[in-house]
């Protein structure tokens, strides 16, 4: 199939940028949208141009690298799919598709389609970690952890830190990713003694990085690849409020 | 952290506020509803009021910081939110927000600008003075609030500006009546989706009935 591509196109971090377009000739349909794109680049490098710079690592959807906004929807339109995963069969003869980078303040382009998401790094560094002291590997079942809470901890653990919902929130709010880490470690209990700390302090690093404030539109639900439900934001909510009582140890 | 610095602490305190803000329209809405059983009715509710004295300025200084918050931290997050988003995509999508909850601070700011005259019109009275109860013959020895309120309504100009502002409250509403179930910690990814579409009925329920009160009392259907 042939297709028409509008990709941003920019030089570096202080350039202005604009949307440049190529035609995608003899698309196979069992490409994946990434291979589509080698094939441009080849086609890019071979002319002497300076091909499309975009993340990636995996190619499997469990990295969280790749990060573009495909006819303005994070990872493009097949639900719960990472954009190395979209494979082009998803797309027909003659589609316009426009591709552009995670657009927030928080994430500054640094190339083209790539963004620095550095600032998720600060998130997590404020608090989405277990302190504990290293040593042997603890014997199985030490932590007793009913199925239930074992399966909501995978479930919010599914993140991969892509940044699709700050790139879907109509505010740049970070608050699904924030949530999912919060929510992971407050459920077990190698979390729950940091809990009221991690809350605080991971949802202080949000803001002061330039995210948003969470409004409850839920768009980041509907674009997470991975499918992270808004009810880990109910939780983070708990956990805050919970943060707010005081503790017998502080009374 | 602050509670009124931290981005949860805020979203929190807009709950809250904005909760305690909803159970006002409702007592209120019960009142005015009054106006169609009658003079008699909505001027004895009119008479119980005025009549707790001391009790309605406890009420209003209630009230007043109730919107303070509400309307301050409403603002600056609306701001806030700007500056983390200073570019548009190229193509602009969405996948499940509504209308009434990308307009929030629209639609809140235009019940603010409407409060404002609704205070000047019929608690100050002074937009229209020849037909303010203050000026209309006492009935029984109380206000005729009942004649002020039909007189008005007859009245297109004054009847429009409600009206436009009760779809503002609605569509404010749409989105906030449900909102605090999330905010506050309540819900949970099974019961979301019910409570979104309970919401959204109450606030037309709300929205359909305040705006009754112009729209029947200006086609004189309730005279």
């Amino acid at each position: 199939m042939d297709l028409t591509l509008h990709v941003w196109r920019q030089k570096g971090p202080q350039d202005k940028g604009k949307l440049e377009t190529y035609p995608a000739k003899n698309v196979s349909p069992d490409m994946s949208f990434l291979e589509m794109l080698d094939e441009i680049n080849d086609g890019l490098i071979r002319q002497g141009k300076d091909p499309i710079a975009f993340d990636h690592d995996c190619r499997e959807g469990i990295c969280g690298m790749c990060s573009q906004v495909i006819n303005g929807r994070p990872h493009g339109k097949q639900e719960q799919t990472t954009v190395c995963q979209l494979h082009m069969r998803q797309y027909s003869d003659g589609d316009e598709i426009f591709i552009e980078p995670w657009r927030a303040k928080a994430f500054p382009v640094q190339k083209d389609l790539i963004v620095d998401r550095t600032s998720l790094d600060v998130i997590m560094q404020a608090g989405g970690y277990v302190s504990c002291h290293t040593g042997g590997v603890p014997d199985a079942n030490v932590h007793p952890i009913p199925k239930p809470v074992a399966d909501y901890a995978m479930d919010a653990a599914e993140c991969i830190g892509c940044g699709a919902c700050i790139a879907a929130c109509p505010n740049s709010s970070a608050m699904l990713f924030t949530s999912a880490k919060v929510a992971q470690l407050a459920a077990l209990p190698q979390g729950k003694p940091e809990a009221r700390k991690r809350v605080k302090a991971m949802t202080e690093a949000l803001l002061d990085e330039g995210f948003g404030n969470c409004t409850n539109h839920y768009e980041c639900e509907a674009a997470c690849p991975k499918g992270i439900s808004v009810k880990f934001i109910a939780k983070l909510n708990r956990e805050y409020l919970k943060s707010l009582m005081p503790t017998s140890t502080e009374a | 952290m602050n509670l009124f610095k931290s981005t949860v602490g805020r979203k929190i305190l807009m709950a809250v506020t904005g909760l305690c803000l909803v159970g006002f329209i409702s007592v209120h809405l019960l009142g005015n509803l009054s106006v169609f059983w009658g003079a008699d009715a909505i001027n004895a509710y009119a008479k119980h009021l005025h009549d707790l004295g001391p009790l309605v300025w406890v009420f209003r200084l209630i009230m007043l910081g109730l919107f303070a918050v509400h309307i301050t931290f409403g603002i600056q997050l609306y701001l806030e939110n700007r500056a983390a988003t200073p570019d548009n995509y190229a193509v602009q999508k969405t996948l499940v927000t509504t209308f009434s909850a990308k307009t929030m601070v629209f639609t809140g700011l235009i019940v603010l600008a409407f409060l404002l005259y609704h205070l000047l019109h019929f608690t100050v009275q002074i937009t229209n003075p020849e037909i303010s109860a203050r000026n209309l013959a006492l009935v029984d020895g109380h206000l005729d609030v009942f004649t002020m309120v039909t007189k008005s309504f007859q009245n297109v100009f004054i009847a429009l500006v409600y009206i436009i502002a009760m779809i503002a409250l609605l569509l404010h509403l749409m989105h906030g009546i449900s909102s605090w179930v999330q905010t506050l910690g309540w819900s949970t990814g099974s019961s979301q989706d019910k409570v979104t579409a309970l919401g959204k009925i109450v606030a037309i329920v709300y929205g359909l009935a305040y705006i009754a009160i112009p729209l029947l009392l200006l086609a004189r259907i309730v005279k």
